[in-house]
């Protein structure tokens, strides 16, 4: 050493379990997965939700039901392609639509922030109902709470749909068997690149526009083409990467995709180079994967491709038994990697 | 997309792999410097397609990672206090000082922001004029002319609200700490593109004639590490010892003066502590004279800060090329990125955190084929 010093070969202390709610666990990676199965799982455990969907399945006096929930806290109110109207309606229809289900009925629940301009409301409220009427869903019951300026981020709200199941198939990620074909019905990363450069100001060349749209058509036209569907899965926060890893471990599988045949768009792919993220990892609104039967592939990419909300549909990789339940993927290279979930959120790189 | 895709053509790609393996005769190790060019190697399954006789080993590239745990601590400090906006890149977030890191300071209420670039804050420092606004300044050269931008301009605006933390490190005295170290295996270098775009490569001249290594000015796409680790184990082949530059079509050889220029200006050599390494002399920038006022140390009193660094992992070893992530006992067991035992865990740059990501041994040797 220049100094004459000994390289002294310490590291920092450990960091264990975080003492508080953080952002990223929120963020639909590993630590929101964690939070999960450390909390809500054990102390409201029942068999429903220990199928680990996104919504449970009911048998209601002989009819078969999907439920589910979710809150929509979107920062900027209003970007390109949407608004947190668009996707609290469209969240909550492809969560249903994910179970296999037609979605009926949504719920609205609404904390406005005081201070929160009428005409800002009255634009989310009619974007909401544009997105019912397109999905085909009424929203019958509703609830609103006023909170102090400062204690909101304008408007945050709560969905939650039921839907019916008019099929025979269970359609859920403990169905993935070796020698399915994985597909995804778009382009990645869109929705989370449109957010975060109107959040953070960043200018491209082009806009570019969320893919949020409501999948339950689409799905209700591959049930209709008589497709064995094992799972699907709207790749929402965490995108495709997580979505993966999630099916994987339910399905204790080997699920191996190229990274070659994931459609992302040279805008989107752009950005990411730009900002270092991977947009295997980054949140869509429209987009999902699904899990058939290798010998289904082509009559399933036919459907997908003659809707409007499926055309850049493809195949993406295999499921293949595997004695670890993990995610590989082959580089455009030809290398081999493991896909993880993010511990955190994906941050800006330094340099 | 132009100017990446071209970058990482699987074609080429088995080209160079050929090329690669038609030069190798002996055993080689050789060290990339950039926490980039680690992830890069993995993410895209490079090392897996070298002959196993070339050994790829990690350096201290990594910002993040040799940030030493007491200036994490000094950021804590300053990013509680109710009357500060602390600033910082993302990254610097998660990673652990002695206690605590910075995004349970934001958790408890610190005002702790994300900018993307040290420029963002002054335009906060105007529109907060009762808060201070701080600036956490990591890096290496790369980032360090930007950030002495940053006080360069609120110098000359008048901005007396904004501070930067400064820890910037330099890449040449730590290569020739890692040569001489008694227990470095490195036998060549991958230098660090981005770094070399900043600085040129001129400096890196009397490193390959003093220690008899080549040096290889690589950039971060597959196709120019390829072509890096064939230009650098050609020179070991041949038994030369030069700095050449695969990177040309970012790196001129005596970088880029204007941006050193601004560095010269605001920052001045000082001797800088590395995490898990220790102190290197003359490695580090810190803050000019004129600048003094700028500098959040000063202002906010907490210079004499020390804290020691628990020995528990092997992150000085690895950052040294000594030993791989995989190699560490608690690599995935006892460390991982959700409980690091180190900085490098938890780094989007850190090389044990890309070995938990795209290349947990243990699983990959037991994986189906598919």
């Amino acid at each position: 050493m220049k100094n004459g010093k000994e390289f002294t070969l310490a590291c920092p202390i450990p960091i264990s379990q975080y003492p508080q709610v953080m952002l990223a666990h929120g963020g639909g990676g590993k630590l929101m997965h964690q939070l999960i199965e450390q909390m809500f799982v054990p102390a409201f455990h029942n068999s429903l939700l220990g199928v680990r969907h996104d919504g449970a399945t009911l048998n209601v006096g002989g009819a078969k039901l999907a439920f589910t929930t979710d809150s929509y806290v979107v920062r900027p109110l209003f970007f390109p392609g949407g608004d947190i109207g668009t996707l609290a309606i469209n969240g909550t229809v492809n969560d249903l639509a994910m179970c296999g289900a037609r979605p009926l009925y949504l719920s609205a629940g609404f904390i406005l922030e005081e201070g929160l301009e009428m005409e800002t409301l009255w634009r989310v409220i009619q974007s909401m109902r544009e997105a019912a009427d397109a999905a085909g869903v009424q929203l019958v019951t509703g609830d609103t709470k006023v909170v102090d300026k400062g204690k909101g981020d304008g408007i945050f709200i709560n969905t939650a749909g039921v839907g019916i199941i008019e099929h025979e198939l269970t359609i859920a990620p403990a169905s993935v068997q070796s020698g399915d074909a994985i597909l995804i019905s778009g382009d990645l990363g869109r929705h989370g690149i449109a957010i975060m450069a109107k959040r953070e100001g960043l200018e491209f060349e082009s806009e570019i526009e969320s893919d949020c749209a409501p999948l339950a058509g689409l799905v209700a036209q591959l049930l209709g083409a008589g497709l064995e569907i094992h799972c699907l899965r709207d790749l929402t926060r965490g995108g495709l990467a997580s979505a993966l890893v999630e099916i994987a471990e339910a399905a204790r599988v080997n699920v191996h995709v190229e990274e070659r045949f994931i459609p992302v768009r040279e805008d989107v792919r752009g950005a990411c180079e730009i900002l270092g993220f991977d947009p295997l990892y980054l949140a869509n609104e429209g987009r999902f994967v699904l899990f058939i039967p290798a010998s289904q592939t082509d009559a399933a990419l036919r459907v997908l491709t003659a809707h409007q909300f499926g055309e850049g549909a493809c195949v993406v990789g295999k499921v293949a038994a595997a004695p670890q339940a993990i995610v590989t993927m082959k580089s455009r290279i030809g290398g081999n990697r493991i896909v993880d979930m993010f511990s955190g959120e994906q941050l800006p790189r330094i340099c | 997309m132009k100017f990446v895709d071209e970058y990482r053509d699987a074609i080429a790609a088995k080209q160079f792999v050929e090329a690669i393996a038609r030069v190798t005769t002996k055993e080689w190790t050789i060290m990339e410097i950039c926490g980039g060019q680690t992830h890069a190697i993995v993410k895209f399954g490079i090392d897996e397609l070298l002959p196993k006789n070339i050994t790829l080993v990690h350096g201290p590239g990594c910002p993040v990672c040799v940030t030493p745990i007491e200036l994490i601590d000094k950021a804590i400090e300053i990013a509680s206090r109710p009357d500060v906006i602390f600033c910082s890149f993302g990254d610097m977030l998660r990673v652990p000082g002695s206690q605590k890191d910075l995004f349970l300071v934001k958790a408890a209420g610190g005002d702790v922001r994300i900018v993307y670039s040290p420029l963002d804050c002054l335009k906060i420092a105007r529109e907060n004029p009762a808060k201070e606004i701080v600036f956490f300044a990591v890096g290496f050269e790369t980032t360090a002319p930007a950030n002495a931008m940053a006080v360069y301009q609120a110098y000359a605006q008048g901005i007396k609200n904004f501070s930067i933390l400064v820890s910037h490190v330099l890449v040449p005295p730590a290569m020739e700490a890692i040569l001489s170290s008694p227990l470095t295996r490195v036998q060549g270098f991958l230098a660090a593109g981005h770094v070399c775009t900043i600085m040129g490569y001129t400096e890196y001249e009397p490193i390959a004639a003093k220690y008899q290594v080549p040096i290889v000015v690589t950039g971060f796409e597959p196709l120019d590490i390829l072509q890096g680790v064939y230009m650098c184990i050609r020179q070991l082949e041949e038994e030369r010892a030069e700095v050449e530059n695969q990177y040309a079509r970012s790196v001129r050889k005596t970088g880029n003066e204007p941006a050193q220029q601004i560095i010269r200006e605001v920052f001045r050599i000082v001797p800088r502590k590395w995490r898990g390494v220790g102190e290197i002399a003359e490695s580090g920038l810190g803050m000019q004279e004129k600048y003094q006022a700028y500098d959040a140390e000063q202002k906010f009193g907490v210079a004499s800060y020390t804290a020691e660094e628990p020995s528990e992992c092997i992150s000085g070893l690895i950052m040294q090329g000594v030993k791989k992530p995989n190699e560490c006992s608690a690599f995935g067991t006892r460390c991982t990125p959700e409980n690091p035992l180190g900085a490098p865990m938890v780094s989007n740059e850190g090389a044990c955190a890309a070995y938990f990501r795209y290349r947990r041994v243990e699983l990959m040797a037991t994986q189906a084929e598919v």
